[in-house]
């Protein structure tokens, strides 16, 4: 019998693997494949104050083993999200995070202090890094000065633990996750989506609607690998590893580079059960490799 | 609980690009609605990531059937699948078409160009069992775009066809028919599948005719269950336009409920 439970400090989990926001909607639709109690948790999509219409359809665009979306966080809005679904999650014995979006720092605020005022929440997940939203991909991730500003206002406005979600569209991934953590995150998770691009060479027009939007899936694994055992190796606060996830070796990697937990993603996507043949998949490792807990793992690389 | 099964493929029919598979896949088949897809995955590997979304062509007991073109890497690759393989299927989804009781006793034209039949013919049957007249529109470029004519006329259907280069029935648009059948008779519905121009087309034809009826739109989709978000088209609904998801909130749509141009409004 293994031991799969992680410790965020704030929170245990019951294995490491949580759903990705972005990838899981709002929980719900994940419903009809299989018992949402059986993740470590899941993490929704990420909110506004308002709903927001997203951006101009095409929003896909298939990459070799990758996907560039570009939705433009299209959503109901913090409001009819505490309303309509919250009630159906908050019952659940599983970690519900829900992502906080802002177009400015006092946005994040308010809605995290919208949130904060519900029972149900483990967690918000900062979403300073997505590449969708602003003109030229930009987001408060690509600064350590705007991303500790950020967390710090949030800090202020509630007592819910924070995961801080970073971008790798930076030059130092390092100095965004140290002034993070200075600002007072209880959490990291990274990487969120490379900004990218496709065009058609037929009609010279980028395939997306909104021309650039972010690169998800095995294509961007090693990178995101890379980024996972920087960010791991700077800070003291637990990391949470994602991108491209697709396998339970693929968690293990982010595991071993130093992630307590890991997100996964575009797999949902393609196997909706994709977490669950993750975690199943984990226990296998482990009984194989005669480890009897998977929070060892952590960390553990050779080098 | 919906999940995704693996189906083994017991027959396969080609003609050139067009592809008509046949599953033996016993729940889908139990619960599936004409109008509903399937999520298909076409590669055991990373390569392409995505499944693709294909339209219910026909289920008959515990068998369904998918008529493709093949358009890409994708479908290229499904087309590769010889019987006796199995494939993930995962289904029955989105929302069908929806018909009604008072289509008893009267004609309903089903148009289709192109690939765009796939989803007719199950929905023609399903009309037909009502007791409804389905008429079917099949448009294509030329006669080898229309291989399934001669099933839709053997299962007993009503078929008018047409094809741009004039090589297999009226010379012109499946639109242009329509058009011209509209002037001889007055159908109380029209279900419509197939590229968008066309699709545009026929909407501004049944708004002049004021005839009400409903399409299925084809998009790419990232899952196919309304987690992503990614196939988004603009609907009218209660009153403003918003983006709805094709794979949830539809396939299929009132016609009039379609945004056609990005830009418009209300």
């Amino acid at each position: 019998m293994v031991d799969l439970s992680v410790n965020l400090g704030f929170q245990k989990l019951k294995n490491p693997v949580l759903a990705a926001s972005g990838t899981f909607g709002y929980g719900l639709e994940f419903k009809p494949f299989y018992d949402l109690e059986l993740l470590g948790g899941f993490v929704v999509k990420g909110l506004y104050l308002k709903p927001r219409e997203g951006n101009r359809p095409p929003r896909l665009v298939e990459t070799p083993s990758g996907l560039i979306n570009s939705i433009g966080l299209q959503g109901i809005g913090v409001e009819a999200f505490c309303r309509e679904v919250l009630p159906e999650l908050a019952g659940l014995r599983t970690a519900v995070i829900v992502n906080v979006c802002g177009e400015e720092e006092d946005e994040y605020a308010r809605v995290a202090e919208y949130l904060s005022r519900h029972q149900g929440i483990a967690a918000l997940e900062l979403n300073i890094s997505c590449p969708n939203v602003r003109e030229g991909g930009r987001c408060p991730a690509q600064s350590p000065e705007a991303t500790y500003r950020t967390v710090k206002r949030v800090k202020q406005v509630t007592s819910l633990p924070l995961i801080t979600k970073l971008s790798p569209n930076v030059t130092d991934i390092t100095a965004v996750a140290l002034a993070s953590e200075e600002a007072g995150t209880e959490a990291i998770s990274l990487i969120n989506t490379l900004l990218a691009m496709a065009v058609d060479t037929e009609t010279r027009k980028p395939k997306l609607g909104n021309i650039m939007g972010g690169l998800s899936g095995p294509a961007i694994k090693p990178i995101a690998l890379r980024m996972v055992f920087q960010v791991a190796r700077a800070v003291k606060v637990p990391v949470i590893g994602m991108g491209g996830i697709f396998s339970a070796e693929d968690a293990l990697e982010f595991m071993m580079a130093g992630a307590t937990a890991v997100q996964v993603g575009t797999a949902n996507f393609v196997h909706p059960d994709a977490c669950l043949k993750i975690i199943k998949g984990l226990e296998t490792w482990a009984e194989k490799h005669g480890i009897t807990k998977i929070s060892e793992v952590t960390g553990s690389l050779n080098i | 609980m919906l999940i995704d099964r693996q189906a083994r493929l017991v027959e396969v029919e080609s003609w050139g690009d067009y592809f008509l598979f046949t599953f033996d896949a016993p729940e889908i088949a139990r619960q599936a609605q004409p109008g509903q897809f399937l999520m298909i995955k076409v590669s055991e590997t990373t390569q392409p990531l995505l499944r693709r979304p294909i339209s219910l062509h026909n289920v008959e007991d515990t068998r369904v059937q998918i008529f493709f073109q093949v358009a890409g890497q994708g479908t290229r690759l499904l087309s590769s699948k010889q019987p006796g393989q199995r494939l993930d299927l995962l289904g029955p989804l989105g929302k069908g078409f929806s018909t009604r009781p008072e289509f008893r006793g009267r004609e309903i034209f089903c148009v289709g160009g192109g690939r765009g039949l796939a989803p007719l013919y199950y929905l023609a049957r399903e009309l037909r069992s009502l007791g409804a007249r389905p008429v079917i529109f099949y448009g294509g470029r030329r006669e080898a775009d229309l291989p399934l004519k001669d099933r839709l006329k053997a299962a007993g259907f009503e078929l008018l066809v047409s094809t741009d280069d004039g090589s297999c029935g009226f010379r012109g648009l499946v639109t242009s028919l329509v058009e011209e059948e509209l002037n001889k008779r007055k159908p109380v519905f029209l279900y419509a599948c197939g590229p968008d121009p066309m699709m545009e087309k026929l909407a501004g034809i049944c708004r002049r005719q004021n005839l009400s009826g409903e399409f299925s739109l084809e998009s790419i989709m990232g899952c196919g269950f309304g987690a992503c978000w990614g196939c988004v088209k603009k609907i009218r609904s209660g009153g403003q336009a918003k983006y709805l998801k094709i794979c949830q909130d539809g396939p299929v749509f009132p016609i009039e409920e379609i945004v056609w141009q990005e830009n418009e409004h209300g």
